[in-house]
């Protein structure tokens, strides 16, 4: 018998695995390494913007700023490199470090000042979207030889594919992510927190800090995102990942995590992301459908997914009643 | 006398926007002058009140929404969808100055910001689920609907009827005004001359507990996001008239952050259970000023979203309690147990 709160996520990877596979059917070609590393290679940023996400929305709580921040910290690579002429192993950690500190900024006006986090993280959204456009409204095209073989790298894998150097980044945050959550107090507290934040304050745990960390967690995650983001467009734009704040929460709502907080899982999400990365692929491959087609069935998707979690839930408190 | 002014829930949202205004005085002294040319009133003011007209509207439908404790996502979608299928039947038609076509177009839009109001109210309301997730779906979806419709192309469309819509004067005004005036009268009148507005304030304080008292919150709650849907059609219409075309993918972007920016400037909290809208209206005049001044002032006009940023935060921080508290220093005040719900709420 499985466990209910494993039914999302079961869901999840079956309905990737189905689409995968009436993809293969249907076009030919599909059915290959190659599309399946591509799938990684494409949404890498996605990914590492989700896990972070994952922790944020198992917490209770929402980030909006994600997307922002991806395309700030393209402008301020792009910047600090070709105008600044820094090396980008000083680049790099810093615009990590202002992801996560953007975000633990955050997180400590949420707490401490009791607002809402959606509407805390649409302020910082705004922020982070407009500094873009202060540094230059211009696209800055970055012509550094690090960057330019952070992009071009190919690993050439057994199976025949080859995936790049950001898809070992994304793969690596969400081992990181996945032990975080599971083996480590902060992602206890974390799920605690989701699970109910006046309990978790009685028991003692640390829920200012918990809190602060997630959306400093999420930050240096979306930060991440951007670098990977930089290497995949090398260019910094403020119109970068418009809209990616969606993506990311539809990837994490996809994948099993339910929006009330305290239950869901990394690996979900990266179901999540796929399953939205093999639709796209789908559609690219057909060839007559538009790409208008992703978003409302990324959209039909959402509304299957959060049914399925609504049914799950009532049954589950029907029979905890009982 | 001057503490029940300064506790006015209308006191901060006026005074931001008489600074604002005083400030555009100041460095365009010309800014207040309205002259009659050709008929028709011109000047900033005007402007302002005729290029607020779709966000006016939109922030009056969210603020029924935010009271019942929901919020709606969708709006901006919804005022792409309206758009374009109300530019897209006018431009098949054969005689586009036709006044029935622009009538068909204007209601079969309407019709269709309804049914998304609908499909709205009946997953927050009668599947329960929560108010952002719900609109998220339309929200993502809707886009690729106006797309759909549109066919990824800009419809434009040449007819004089449906340009008055949203750039033809009534009485030396704009007439879009004249819209929202309409809108704002109604949604004052329904709320505040009849018991609808209690029920949507109960329902926001606590819906379990009003349906225990006999109200029929699932009810109140498809009438708001029926509401909702319907001025973010009506938005719709007036901002794609205005330009005489609609565009899927960009109309009414980010609307739907401005219209929550509005309502909560506008002092209604989102947590539900109370609301302004007159508060709304002033909100949503303060960004439409707040535009026109970044304008003016010759700043690139992106930088607007660091000013909102602040407008947001600064807004939200005068709403909170707890930060009041630290800046007054007065942490033994006795509270209200309406404030210590919200407080215990977060």
């Amino acid at each position: 018998m499985v466990k209910r709160q494993y039914l999302p996520i079961l869901v999840t990877v079956a309905l990737f695995i189905l689409v995968f596979l009436a993809g293969s059917f249907r076009y030919t070609g599909f059915f290959s390494m190659q599309v399946l590393t591509n799938l990684l290679i494409d949404n890498a940023f996605l990914l590492i913007v989700a896990v972070g996400m994952t922790f944020v929305i198992v917490s209770g709580g929402i980030d909006l700023s994600v997307g922002s921040m991806v395309a700030l910290t393209t402008m301020l690579s792009a910047t600090l490199i070709e105008q600044l002429g820094w090396p980008p192993s000083l680049v790099i950690p810093c615009v990590l470090l202002f992801g996560a500190l953007f975000g633990l900024g955050m997180g400590a006006i949420i707490h401490y000042f009791n607002i809402q986090p959606f509407i805390v993280t649409l302020a910082g959204m705004f922020l982070a979207r407009g500094l873009c456009y202060v540094i230059s409204i211009n696209t800055i095209t970055i012509d550094n030889a690090f960057y330019k073989d952070m992009a071009m790298t190919k690993i050439q894998l057994p199976g025949g594919g080859f995936i790049s150097i950001s898809v070992i980044i994304a793969l690596a945050v969400v081992l990181l992510a996945i032990y975080l959550a599971h083996y480590t107090r902060f992602g206890r507290n974390t799920y605690a927190i989701g699970g109910s934040e006046q309990s978790s304050l009685l028991m003692g745990l640390p829920v200012a800090r918990t809190k602060m960390l997630v959306y400093a967690f999420s930050g240096f995650c979306s930060a991440l995102g951007g670098v990977v983001f930089t290497f995949y467009m090398l260019s910094g734009y403020g119109l970068h990942a418009v809209g990616l704040e969606l993506d990311a929460i539809a990837a994490v709502v996809i994948g099993g995590t339910l929006l009330t907080g305290g239950v869901g899982y990394v690996a979900g999400t990266v179901f999540g992301v796929l399953i939205q990365g093999v639709i796209q692929t789908i559609i690219n491959f057909e060839g007559t459908l538009s790409s208008w087609w992703t978003r409302i069935v990324i959209g039909i998707l959402l509304f299957v997914f959060i049914l399925l979690q609504r049914i799950i839930n009532v049954r589950a408190s029907k029979s905890r009643a009982v | 006398m001057w503490n029940r002014i300064s506790k006015h829930h209308l006191f901060w949202p006026l005074t931001v926007l008489a600074a604002l205004l005083l400030f555009n005085l100041v460095y365009k002294p010309g800014f207040f002058s309205v002259r009659i040319q050709g008929g028709h009133l011109y000047g900033s003011l005007i402007d302002i009140l005729n290029y607020g007209a779709p966000l006016i509207l939109v922030a009056i439908g969210m603020t029924l929404v935010i009271a019942t404790g929901g919020i709606d996502l969708s709006v901006g979608s919804i005022v792409a969808i309206s758009g374009a299928i109300a530019c897209l039947i006018v431009s098949r038609a054969s005689d586009q100055h036709s006044l029935s076509i622009v009538l068909t177009a204007v209601g079969v839009a309407l019709g269709l910001a309804i049914i998304c109001g609908l499909w709205n109210g009946i997953l927050v309301g009668g599947a329960g689920m929560q108010a952002i997730i719900a609109t998220l779906i339309l929200m993502v979806a809707g886009r690729g609907i106006a797309q759909l419709v549109t066919n990824g192309q800009i419809v434009t469309v040449t007819s004089n009827p449906y340009k008055y819509i949203g750039a033809g004067w009534l009485a030396m005004l704009p007439f879009s005004i004249f819209i929202v005036a309409a809108v704002l009268l109604a949604a004052a009148w329904l709320t505040r001359r009849t018991a609808l507005g209690l029920f949507i304030e109960s329902v926001g304080s606590n819906a379990t507990a009003s349906r225990l008292a006999g109200i029929r919150s699932r009810s109140v709650i498809f009438a708001v996001y029926i509401f909702c849907g319907l001025c973010a059609g009506l938005a719709g219409i007036i901002l794609s008239s205005n330009v005489s075309s609609a565009d899927g993918n960009n109309a009414g972007l980010w609307y739907e952050l401005d219209a929550i920016l509005a309502v909560v400037i506008g002092g209604t909290s989102l947590n539900g259970g109370r609301f302004y809208l007159s508060g709304t209206v002033v909100g949503a005049l303060i960004i439409q000023t707040l535009t026109t001044t970044i304008y003016m002032v010759g700043v690139p006009p992106e930088i607007t979203l660091v000013v909102k940023a602040f407008v947001v935060f600064t807004v939200c921080l005068i709403q909170s309690e707890k930060f009041r508290m630290a800046m007054t220093g007065k942490g033994k005040r006795r509270r209200a147990p309406a404030e210590r719900e919200v407080t215990q709420h977060g």
